[in-house]
This record gives structure tokens, sequence and C-alpha cells, in this order.
């Protein structure tokens, strides 16, 4: 199962990623940088954690019109499984791939500790190796992620299943609608989530509730 | 040369935790009677030429495509 990491200036958890994906499937992930225009043909291209263009104007607002983002939304429009973290995740809204907006969080800190995340629904590629409303444990780390959409935008993804994690047992770090914590496009080729599960995928990291999550975007779930 | 003024507000009933937090500080520091404050961005920005209409329609683009994230936030666009 081949993947690819998306590498933009001011990210942090490029490596994070690259090693979670090199340990879960086998092989190292291709990388591509923020001027290239064509991404290989992979099965995954995740967008890691960070802070790309020093978070200028809006978390993941220059990210997202960066060149290498065309070639990811089209590669998402064709079924090819993305996964954004963290700041892939403002990265993924901004760039319109994923609806809603990431918001400074309502506490105004910046929060770097471990929530419980609730799976939503785990009749998604993403998920499918979750149990639904299982709960696992992941670490979060950011200042901006405050989930925000009108109630439209809400009712609708709500509706739809596309609410894929919410922060449980009174975790919730920033304030967001709802508790979300991660949800899917339409289509549910495309996952963006705050929490951080390439940190948590081995014994070495203190569990692996993270690693299901790949193996299902990999297509290795059981 | 076109001067023009870009403002970036939060929409109504989104909301601002940092504007709240200016509130209570300019309440803490005595000013009486301060009823709520929103936070928002303003960009100023020279633009060549000297086509008025032009300019506006561009920077309206701008603001839809980059300055402001419409999902959350609402803009307004001044020549000076």
């Amino acid at each position: 199962m081949k993947s690819a990491v998306v590498l933009l200036p001011g990210l942090n958890r490029d490596r994070d990623m690259i090693a979670a994906l090199t340990k879960i499937s086998g092989a190292a992930p291709a990388t591509v940088w923020q001027t290239d225009t064509e991404i290989p043909d992979v099965d995954l291209i995740a967008i890691p954690g960070g802070f790309s263009f020093g978070d200028y104007l809006r978390c993941g607002a220059i990210a997202a019109r960066s060149p290498v983002m065309r070639a990811v939304a089209e590669k998402a429009a064709k079924g090819v499984m993305v996964v954004g973290v963290c700041n892939g995740f403002q990265i993924l809204v901004e760039a319109g791939l994923l609806p809603g907006a990431l918001m400074r969080n309502a506490s105004l800190k910046f929060v770097c500790r471990e929530v419980k995340l609730q799976v939503a629904n785990a009749n998604t590629a993403f998920t499918r190796g979750y149990r639904q409303h299982q709960v696992i444990r992941c670490p979060v780390a950011h200042h901006d992620g405050n989930y925000f959409a009108d109630e439209e935008t809400l009712a609708r993804i709500e509706g739809e299943g596309q609410v894929v994690f919410r922060y449980a047992e009174g975790t919730n770090p920033n304030g967001s609608v709802n508790d979300i914590a991660g949800i899917v496009s339409a289509k549910g080729n495309v996952l963006g989530l705050m929490p951080h599960p390439e940190n948590l995928i081995e014994a070495a990291h203190g569990g692996s509730d993270g690693r299901a999550l790949f193996e299902g975007a990999l297509g290795l779930a059981a | 040369m076109i001067k023009a003024r870009v403002t970036v507000t939060l929409k109504t009933g989104v909301l601002d935790p940092q504007g709240k937090a200016i509130e209570h500080a300019l309440t803490g520091l005595g000013f009486g009677g301060v009823g709520a404050v929103r936070q928002g961005k303003v960009f100023d920005i020279e633009i060549d030429g000297a086509d008025k209409a032009q300019a506006e329609a561009d920077l309206k683009a701008m603001c839809d495509k980059l300055l402001a994230n419409t999902v959350i936030e609402n803009y307004s666009v001044a020549i000076t």
C-alpha cells in the first residue's frame, strides 16, 4: 500500500507521520513539496501537523492555496484517500475539501494533552478498524482546533454521518461545536481531525489506539 | 495608484473568544459600559492603475479567495 506525505514550510509533525506510515505500511511514503504540481499514484495522501507558513493570516490559509494542494484536490476528486491531522485538518477546511472552519480554542490557550475520542461513525474507510462508539485515547496539541460550522452545514454533516470522531468523557479541549474532533468529506475519502493518531501507534508511544486509523486508510484493516 | 482598506470581521453568531477576553480586559481597566468587543483584521492594499471599479472587483475576489474565510467572516472594501 503506497502513501505520500505533503511537506510545507513550517510543518513539524511530518517526521512523525512518515515514521508512522513507514511502520504501518511497510514502505516509506513518498514526499511531495509545496511547489509540486503532481503527486505520485498512491492509496493515501497525508497532510501532517505543524504551523505551515507560520499560521499567517489564518491557520492553514496560505498552505491551502499552494500548488501542491491543487494536486491534492485533484486526487481527492478522483477518490484517493486523504487524511489531514491538526494543521493538516486546518489546511483541508481552508482548501474547501472539508466543510466548516477551525477557530481559536475557546480557552484561548494552546492545549497539549491526551483526550478521549469516541468513534462516532465506524462505517468509513478510515474508521472500519474501530467499533461504533468505541472510545480511544489520542493526544492533541493545538491552539486553533475549535470546530465551527453554520447550523445548516452542521445538520447536514451530522445527518450524513460525516462526523467520525468526537471528544468524549468531557475531554473537549477547544470548545468545538458538538464535541467534533474529526470529519470526513461527503464522499468519505477525505478525513480531517485535530488529534494526532500518528503519535499513538506502538507500545513505545504508550499505546496503539491510533494505528487502526492508518490500517483502515491503507486498506490493511482486518 | 489606488489605495484600499479591506476590513474582515467575524460573522454575527460566531463565537469570538479573543474579543471576549479583550472586553473583559477593558472592563478590568475601568472602562465602564463596554458592551461587546469583536476582533477583526484590516488590510491596507495598494493597487496599480486608476480604474477604481476594476480595483474594487479585484479586491472582492481577493477577499473571497484568500483574505476572508467566508465560512466565518464578512468583509468590506473601501477605496480611499
